[in-house]
């Protein structure tokens, strides 16, 4: 079997082993149901708008919340030591742990499939199209994150400093596309570019834009190889 | 079979492996003895391609470190010091994952368990998981995961520390057993271990190689100084005459009891002065209740060698 895969299936093992992820899942089940059904009759539309408007707050901190131990346990347990001089690359042990957690964040959403459930009995003309666009986006942006979230795993040996440099690089992520008044405009356009924000918001309209699955592709490709690098400078230490 | 040139590893400006040779033949089992801090765990995992060094070359049969790390990991079986397992799998689960990282096929996979649970003793524990087990447990699955894919050589980085002794018997037993089929490496700063299981030893001492062979040659090589206990009846006031009729020798301690004297006698190991010693006390008319010669025994050598060392 492929080695990226079997690391990944043993980190979700270990995901559905432990009693902190089923809190995580439980805790971002909880809010984003509560932001969807509390409004869903005051709107009166047939639409999952407001659960895709809460979903990337709470991303913010969902995802260091659940990448955070991925490589700083290994670390701290020293267990990385037998992980590393197993035949594997570090770049095989980074995506497949990668994959663990883009599979845990799906798991996540696969649950708010009930509330699609909801407004399809409730209501009519439901935007089917519009709002695969916007799972595909949070799927994204998930994953996005979960390789910045990895990166900072890298980084210490200490879970809640990984937890800590993850949700900085974040929110800096996520909150640019909220500060950009404050900026001159010719730099305000090169930073709404940055941000996660922007480019959801085009795909949970419904429109695919290569633009935005690029910028998504890029932040994966970016962090990872980050990761890899990382990984890769305890040997020279 | 496995060679090390000029190895160097530096930590920053700490030099933690200083210029280290030396090889291992196929089949044979190497102690690596050190005092802790001395640069042992830093030399294997540079053999294990954990760490790269900083200069000089580790070369496996016909690959080296750094470039053909992956080649070398699939030949190595390496237990790393501390046996860090993942301690929320189950004893199975995890020989699974290794079997599985280590290309092992879901065919072969059931008869290679049982083999390897066989042989390190785990058939009892094999579905419990790994928290849950006593140490000496744990230490069995580390050597299991080290030896699951049958490979050539095996490192074993402090394999009983933190043992009880009957837990120290059995994976020495265990040990044993593997060094038959396979080259061994064994790190260790309790000397009898490696005596009771080792070939050969290479002791180092701040990353430097003080001294290497086998047991034997070792003690050859460092026997400098023969010490001589003796018990003899005889005026106290008396004894120190013995340097003036033999000036090589060296009085070092003299103890009392009623009419009963010990002493401690030292001279260099390229003589034997017994006889001369005895001649001695024959002339002087005295009683010899005791004469005891103690070659030095690989502890006091290990002691030598490694005295003055910076313990880190």
């Amino acid at each position: 079997m492929n080695n990226t895969l079997i690391i990944a299936r043993k980190e979700i093992r270990t995901y559905l082993n432990s009693p902190a992820s089923y809190v995580v899942l439980f805790v971002f089940l909880i809010i984003s149901g509560w932001f969807f059904s509390s409004p869903l009759f005051l709107i009166n539309q047939a639409s999952l708008d407001t659960l895709f408007s809460i979903i990337p707050i709470i991303f913010v901190f969902f995802i260091p919340a659940i990448t955070m131990s991925l490589i700083s346990r290994e670390k701290d347990s020293g267990t990385i030591e037998s992980l590393t001089t197993f035949p594997l690359s570090d770049f095989e042990i980074i995506s497949g742990k990668f994959l663990a957690s883009v599979s845990l964040i799906i798991i996540g959403l696969i649950f708010t499939l009930i509330h699609l459930l909801t407004i399809s009995f409730l209501g009519q003309n439901v935007d089917f199209g519009a709002i695969f666009c916007a799972y595909l986006g949070v799927i994204l942006m998930g994953a996005a994150y979960s390789a910045i979230g990895i990166f900072s795993s890298t980084l210490s040996n200490n879970q809640i400093i990984s937890f800590i440099i993850a949700l900085l690089i974040i929110f800096f992520l996520f909150v640019l596309q909220f500060i950009l008044f404050f900026l001159p405009s010719s730099l305000a356009e090169f930073f709404q570019f940055l941000s996660t924000e922007y480019h959801f918001s085009n795909l949970s309209r419904g429109i695919i834009d290569s633009r935005n699955i690029i910028y998504f592709g890029s932040l994966i490709a970016i962090f990872l190889k980050l990761a890899t690098v990382i990984m890769e400078t305890r040997k020279w230490k | 079979m496995i060679e090390l040139q000029n190895l160097i590893k530096d930590y920053g400006s700490l030099r933690a492996v200083d210029t280290i040779n030396f090889k291992i033949n196929e089949g044979e089992i190497l102690g690596f003895l050190g005092p802790n801090g001395a640069g042992k765990s830093t030399t294997l995992k540079m053999i294990t391609c954990y760490l790269t060094p900083t200069d000089g070359n580790i070369q496996i049969d016909n690959y080296n470190v750094y470039e053909h790390s992956k080649e070398i990991r699939n030949m190595i079986g390496y237990l790393p010091e501390h046996n860090p397992l993942y301690l929320e799998m189950t004893v199975y689960d995890y020989l699974k994952f290794v079997a599985e990282v280590r290309q092992i096929s879901e065919n072969d996979f059931n008869k290679t368990l049982r083999d390897t649970i066989k042989k390190c003793g785990l058939t009892e524990v094999i579905s419990r998981p790994i928290k849950n087990l006593s140490k000496g447990y744990r230490q069995r699955v580390g050597i299991a995961q080290a030896i699951i894919h049958n490979p050539k050589i095996l490192i074993l980085d402090e394999p009983t520390t933190g043992l009880d002794p009957n837990q120290i018997a059995e994976i020495r037993e265990l040990i044993k057993e593997l060094g038959k089929e396979k080259t061994l490496i064994i790190s260790s700063h309790i000397l009898q271990e490696v005596q009771a299981v080792c070939d050969r030893i290479v002791i180092i001492n701040n990353g430097k190689i003080v001294g290497q062979g086998t047991t034997e040659e070792l003690k050859m090589s460092n026997q400098r100084i023969a010490k001589l206990n003796l018990e003899l009846i005889a005026p106290e006031t008396e004894l120190y005459t013995i340097k003036e009729y033999l000036p090589q020798i060296d009085v070092k301690t003299i103890k009392v009891n009623g009419e009963n004297v010990k002493l401690e006698i030292n001279y260099p190991q390229d003589k034997d002065y017994r006889k001369d010693i005895f001649n001695f006390i024959k002339q002087k008319d005295w009683t010899i209740l005791e004469m005891q010669l103690h070659t030095s025994t690989l502890e006091d050598i290990f002691r030598n060698l490694t005295s003055g060392g910076k313990n880190e």
